[in-house]
Order: structure tokens, then sequence, then C-alpha cells
């Protein structure tokens, strides 16, 4: 690897001649051995210790669910804006769970619709949001940005990888199961999640979902401990916190927050797990089925929703926390200008992460929880509104005035703040107990949180990829069609979520399979029926990102030029592709912080150049 | 201004081996668990319906075996520093005989609760979350054994030597296991107290 590189980039970088003589060396390179990480086929491409790999592989992984979670969007959209169309067509992929009637028209069945939505959800906010956005970014960026060779652990790393390809694995296993896979909703409560009989995903599908969840908590917690270990422990010198950017105190507080969270989902279905297995009654009461009593008796239902919450909730920012951090880099970077109120962003950040801990009973207003200790959950709600407002004009601060140069990444990273606003808005509404019982479980509750986690956190991660595609292949993707994705995407976007907050306003509930008995909600159906053709559309534009993804790997503009964006930070000074440990002599040092753009008229200085004679105070 | 002279000043950070840093993470992320089923346990106990018995006399015991064994577990690495091999290897097949002891009197614990009418399944959900929580722990503490069982090896099979890998292996496994420990003081203080 490293010859073919060097014989390219004969010239001298400057930034190898800055890290030559700045750097430090951690002999990475013993003279007999050559690279101490030596590898072949399968440890290059496959058991991958190499944290660039392994963010790739989570990437990639993660499109792929991606692309299924959305296709299974399309499905129910189809039932929802189109209930009376024939669905025949989708027979030979579907099978069993399209029914034909004798006129030849199919219907979906029921039960299916169930399992669509729930994969859905749990696909998503899963495998897509939580382990393919920051799985990925935090692999590829942390040991790059804070000038580290590797993880903690490179192996340890590695498993993570594979138990959530494991959790895959199982997951999509499960949706060739005869009685299909788990209907209950990605929430998973009980008693559809306990009683193996209450449903016909309920019993082996429900089982298979588990195990796929616990790999996946695993995972998490794998790839959390090396992330906080990494930024404590391996920063390069001159790497203080405060010269951290802010991609990487993003990922540092997800990871704590995954950290802590996780166990108490794992907790939680650990009594899940011996209810359903061993009898025991720990959230099941008196419980009749199919006329039937049950022996259960003693369990409490709503326990179940305070422990998943107590994740769920520290589980929505671990989601849109690592793209804050990535839109506050791209923004920063293309806006031409240092991000305004640097320790700010961080401390809001900070606080984010610690009230997302104490809000989670809004989510269970509506649980027969007492309507006092409800207050506590509604001021705590609102509260989070204050450090997400920083956030949000400081991002608006720092293009203020920029020279922004509007390509695919900072158009997306735009579009996450404006994504953003809009669901936090609507989160404020429902955060008050009083008019979230009006409010909850109606499709206003589906529009909050589609536009400010599902939107907006999928904007961050292609703010990301096409910011950080030339760090990972060495090509460019091609703009122009990057810019068809944005537009078509965030258009389309708000085409399919703006109108469900009337739907959710007029008392829609959601998961209905049909709305066919109730008179009041009639004339929604061409409302229906334009979100869904706006789903198909926006999904068209997802698969052409996919194609330019893959074609401009091998076919994409080629990187010339180390730093083609012109930033600061230090993965940019690495060889255009980097092999296993980064950089190939020393590692640079770090001399000031990360958003020196524009300062004493100088376009940008990257975080490797050392103070210059008559250079102003670091400012923050 | 930030110079170079302050990078310098850095090179003696990493105070904490970053494996070490990583194995208090993880026991974090453990301690998170086990506060989650104390939690459960309140949040349930408050509804109601609850029954409410004395804990089993074994489960004391135990405490005081892991409690011995902490401190055997320690004397062992005193030992070991100290470059008192014979002492170090002994007291350290003291502490797996009484990790394995503990096991054994939960394992009782568990019997006596079942003869008292307090089954896992099928009794008053009291019970089963004393099973579920006293369970989860030992799993733990089996791990904690197999670490044991690992550092026997080292320390018969290679020649003693307090190189700084193995105090640092050594220093990991002692964490964890005063970690187990202090965990079950904590949950059978918890179990007192609730009760
Ligand atoms: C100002 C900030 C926010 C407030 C006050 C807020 C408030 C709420 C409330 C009260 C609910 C419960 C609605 C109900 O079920 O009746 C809710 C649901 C939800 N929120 Fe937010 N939210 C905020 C930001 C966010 C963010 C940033 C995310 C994710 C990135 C998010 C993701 C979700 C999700 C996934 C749900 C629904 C879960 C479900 O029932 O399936 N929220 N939000
Ligand atoms: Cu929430």
């Amino acid at each position: 690897m490293e010859s073919t590189d060097k014989t390219i980039i004969a010239p001298a970088y400057e930034e190898d001649v800055l890290i030559e003589e700045l750097g430090y060396d951690d002999h990475f390179h013993d003279h007999h051995h050559g690279d101490k990480y030596q590898s072949n086929f399968v440890t290059t491409y496959i058991f991958s210790q190499d944290h660039k790999m392994i963010a790739k592989q989570f990437l990639i992984t993660g499109m792929f669910w991606a692309l299924i979670g959305g296709l299974m969007s399309l499905v129910f959209r189809l039932q929802l804006g189109f209930p009376e169309e024939s669905m025949a067509w989708l027979k030979p992929v579907l099978g069993k769970w399209i029914s034909i009637s004798e006129a030849g028209v199919g219907t979906l069945a029921p039960e299916f619709y169930y399992a669509l939505v729930t994969m859905h959800g749990t696909i998503i906010v899963f495998f897509v949001l939580t382990a393919g956005l920051s799985g990925t970014f935090s692999n590829l960026l942390i040991p790059l940005q804070v000038g580290a060779r590797d993880m903690a652990s490179p192996f340890l790393n590695m498993l993570s990888y594979w138990f959530f390809f494991l959790a895959g694995v199982i997951m999509f296993l499960s949706l060739f199961l005869s009685t299909g896979p788990f209907s209950g909703g990605w929430t998973a409560y009980p008693p559809l999640s306990a009683l193996p009989q209450a449903s016909s995903g309920s019993g082996a599908g429900m089982t298979l979902w588990t195990i796929s969840l616990v790999f996946f908590v695993v995972s998490v917690l794998l790839g959390g401990v090396n992330y906080i270990t990494t930024v404590l422990n391996l920063r390069t010198k001159g790497m203080t916190m405060w010269r951290l950017p802010l991609t990487i105190w993003a990922f540092f507080v997800t990871a704590i927050l995954g950290l802590l969270s996780f166990p108490v989902l794992f907790s939680g279905f650990l009594l899940l797990i011996f209810d359903r297995e061993l009898g025991t009654s720990f959230y099941l009461n008196e419980i009749f089925v199919g006329g039937q009593a049950l022996e259960y008796a003693g369990g409490s239902p709503v326990l179940y929703q305070h422990l998943f919450w107590f994740l769920g909730h520290p589980e929505v920012y671990i989601i849109i926390l690592p793209a804050m951090g990535i839109v506050s880099e791209v923004l920063s970077v293309h806006a031409r200008k240092p991000i305004f109120g640097y320790k700010a962003m961080v401390y809001s950040i900070l606080a984010i992460g610690f009230l997302s801990f104490i809000v989670w009973a809004h989510h269970m207003f509506m649980s027969g929880v007492n309507p006092f200790i409800s207050n506590f959950f509604v001021i705590f709600t609102l509260i989070i509104a204050v450090p997400s407002a920083v956030k949000v004009f400081n991002w608006i601060s720092t293009l203020y005035g920029g020279n922004i140069r509007f390509n695919a990444a900072s158009l997306f990273g735009i579009g996450f703040v404006s994504m953003f606003i809009s669901g936090g808005l609507t989160g404020i509404f429902l955060g008050n107990s009083a008019i979230d019982i009006v409010m909850h479980d109606t499709y206003f509750v589906v529009a909050h949180f589609h536009i400010v986690m599902g939107v907006a956190a999928m904007f961050g991660m292609f703010a990301g990829i096409y910011h950080w595609y030339p760090k990972m292949f060495g090509r460019f993707m091609n703009d122009t069609l990057g810019r068809i994705h944005f537009w078509g995407t965030i258009i389309g976007a708000y085409a399919i979520f703006w109108p469900m907050h009337y739907l959710g306003m007029a008392g829609v509930p959601r998961r209905y399979y049909s709305f066919d008995s109730f008179e009041t909600f009639r004339h929604f159906g061409t409302m229906n029926q334009f979100i869904t053709i706006a789903a198909i559309i926006v999904f068209a534009l997802q698969v052409l990102f996919v194609i330019n993804f893959f074609y401009s790997i091998w076919y994409g503009k080629k990187q010339k030029t180390r730093n083609p964006w012109g930033a600061t930070t230090l993965e940019w000074t690495t060889p255009i592709r980097p092999g296993h440990g980064n950089w190939e002599g020393k590692i640079p040092t770090v001399q000031r912080w990360a958003y020196d753009y524009g300062k004493d008229g100088k376009e940008f200085i990257p975080q490797i150049l050392p103070p210059q004679e008559g250079e102003s105070e670091e400012v923050h | 201004m930030m110079d170079v002279a302050v990078n310098k000043e850095m090179k003696g950070r990493n105070k904490i081996h970053p494996q070490k840093f990583a194995l208090y993470a993880a026991l974090a992320s453990i301690m998170m668990m086990f506060a989650a089923f104390t939690s459960a346990l309140v949040v349930r106990r408050a509804a109601g319906n609850w029954l409410e018995f004395r804990l089993p006399d074994i489960f004391f015991y135990s405490t005081a075996v892991i409690l011995l064994s902490s401190v055997t577990m320690q004397a062992s690495y005193y030992y070991f520093k100290k470059g008192n091999a014979a002492l170090y290897r002994t007291l350290l097949v003291i502490t797996t005989v009484l990790g394995i002891s503990f096991i054994y009197l939960q394992y009782q614990g568990w019997t006596a609760m079942y003869d008292i009418g307090l089954p896992l399944s099928g009794g008053p959900v009291s019970g089963s979350f004393i099973y579920l929580i006293s369970g989860a722990h030992a799993a733990h503490v089996l791990g904690g054994i197999a670490v044991l069982v690992v550092a026997l090896l080292h320390a018969y099979i290679l020649p003693y030597k307090a190189t700084p890998r193995r105090k640092l292996r050594f220093e990991m496994s002692l964490i964890y296991w005063h970690f187990v420990d202090f965990l079950w003081v904590y949950l059978l203080t918890f179990f007192v107290l609730q009760s």
C-alpha cells in the first residue's frame, strides 16, 4: 500500500514536511517488518481491523438496510394511499401476504401491514440511523481527527461490526418466517411482545427480533467503549479537548449515551425474555387470550415502557447528535467560517446529552402516569428546547455572511437545519402533556419524529457522505446528481410529512391498516394518495443516490489534492488513500483549534500549522 | 498563545492505560444494567400487589464468601508485586475456590427460595425479581471466574515475572473482581432495604 502511494505523491506535500518537522515518532514503522498491520485479502476487506474499512462496512450495510426499510414503507404507503387498488402484482415478492380474491384483486394481509411498519421502524432506527450513522462516522473520523493510528482496540471494533452484521442477518431471517416477523411496533410493548400467542408475529418473529437486538446492543456497547477510550486516551499531542472538532465531541457524547442507555434496554429485554421463555410475570397481568385466562398475575406492562423509553429517548439523541456534529463541521468548512459559538456548541451537546436521560416519560403521558409526575417531565422536556435552539442559532450564524459553497454536502447540512427546526417545533407541542394527550398516537407524532429524526438525521448522514467520500474512496461523488438528490429529497420530504401534521390534528391515529370504517377521515383519501406518491418519488431519488455512490467508487472524479475542501482538520493531512495506521511517517501534532477559517486574512489554517509570528490569539 | 512548548508538557498524559479505561467504561455500562433492574423493582413495587418476604440466610453467607475473596485477590496482587510467587499463586487459587463457592451458595439460596414457596415463575413477582437480579449477577461472577482461570494459567504456566503487561492484566482482573463483589453488596443491601 505505502510504496505505491509514495510513488504517486512523489513531490513532497507541505503537510508531510510539517508532520516530519513537528510530528512525533511513535515507531509505527519497524524497518525490518514494515507496517505493523500487515494484511491479506480477508483481513483487509472482511475481518478488517482498520477503522476506515470498518466504517465503510457499517456504511454499506446501513445503506442496504435503508433500502430494505424504505421499500417496506412504500408497500404500507401503497396500502394507505390506494387501499382500493389491487396489489396482486406484489404477489411474486410478498407471496402469501397478498391474498387474491376471485375477481383477481390482491389485498395486503393486515398482519403483514403491521409487520412491515414494525420492521420499518426497527430497521431504520437501529440499523440505519444508529449503526449506519454513528457506526460509520465515529469509526471513520475519530482516529483520523484526533490523530490516532486506529481505535483503542481495533479487535473489539471489528467485533462491533460483526455483531451488528449478525443482528442484521437474524432480523433478515425473521422476514421469511411463515408466521411473519414481529408486528407489535418498533417499541415492542407487552403484551404483544411478551405473549407468544398474542399475534402471528409474537411467536418466532419476536424471538428472532429479541435475539437480533441483543446482538445489536452488544455491538453498540463494544463500539461505544472503543470510541470513548479513543477520544480520551489516544488524542495526539496538542489535541486538547477544546481543540477537538465538533464531530468528535458529538460522537463522544453519543457513545456515552449509548453506553449508559443501551444496558437499560438490555435489562428490559431480559425481563421480557424471562416472561416469554420462563413464564414469569414481570410485564404480564391477568390476561385473556381467545377467551382463555392465562396464568400470569401481578405484572406491569408500564414497567416495560419505562425501561424502553429510558433507552428510547437517549436513543433519539444517539441518532441526532452525530448528525449535528457532522453538520457543524460541514457547514463551517463550506461556509469558510469558523463555527459560531464553539464552546456553546460543546456545552449544548453536553446539556442535551444530560437532559435526554430525564425526559423519557414524555412518551408515556397516556400510560396512566400520574399527571403530577408528568409535569416534571414536561418541564425537562421543554428545557431541551434551549440547548437545541442554541445550536440552531449557531448554525445559522455560521452560515450568515459566509462565502458558502453550495455543493451537495453543504446543501444537506443546510437542509438538516431546516428539518431540525421544523421537527423541533412540533416536539415542543408534544412535550406539553395537555396537548400530547390529544396528539399522542396520531399522525402528528409520526410527522414530528420523521422530520426531526428520520429526515434530519438522514440529511446529516448525506452531508457526511458527500463531504468525506473522498476520504473514504479517494474520489468524489457526482455533485450535480447530489444536488438533484438534495432538492428532490427536501421538497419531497416536506411533501410527505407536512400534511401528516394536519392528519394528526384531525385525530387520524397512527398504525391503522385502514380507515374505511371512519366516516370522518374519508376526505383525507386524496391527501394520503399525495403522500404516497411523494414517498415513491423520494425513494426513487435515494436510488439515484445509491447509484451515484457505487458508480463513483470506481468512476468518480479522482481526488488529486490531499485537502480538496480546504479544511483544517487532521484527516486531510494523511495520504489520499491512507493505509492502515493513517500516517506514513510520524503522527501529526496539533497546534491550534479546528476552526481557523478566514483568520488574519488567510482562507484557512490547518490544525498542524504552528502559530505564526504576530498571529492573534486563539478565539473560540 | 499555544505553542510547541505547551505540547511538550502534554507528553506525560495518558496516566491511565487505555485498556483499563475501557474496562471502567464497560463497568459503568454493567452498572447501568443493574441500576435498571433495581429501578424496575422499585417501580413495580410502587404499583402495589407486592409480597414481602425475608431473604434466605444463605445469601448472607455467600456475601461473606465473596467479600473474603476480594481480600484474597487483593493480597495475591500484593504478593505478585512484592515478588512472592508462592503466596501469589496460592492466594489466587483460594480466590478462585471462593468464587466458585459463591456461585454454589447462590444456587443454594435459589433452592431455599423455591422451598419456601417462591418459585421463579407462577409465584409472586417479588420473588422472580430476586432470581432475575441475582442470576444476572451470578452470570457476571462466572465471567469473573473465567478471568481468574486465565490468571491461574498465567500464574502456573508462565515463569514468574512481574512485567508491566502482566501487571496490567492482573490489575484489570482485580478491578473486575472487586466490581462484582461490590455489585453484590449493593444488590444485597438493596434487597434488604426493600423488604
Ligand atoms: C425540542 C425537542 C423535542 C421535544 C420537546 C420532543 C418531544 C416529543 C414528545 C413529547 C414525544 C411523544 C409524543 C407521543 O408519543 O405522544 C416525542 C416523540 C418522538 N420524538 Fe421527539 N421531541 C424532541 C426532539 C426530538 C428529536 C431531536 C428526536 C430524534 C432525533 C425525536 C424523536 C422522537 C421520536 C422517535 C418519537 C416517537 C417515538 C414513537 O412513539 O414511536 N424527538 N417527542
Ligand atoms: Cu423522547
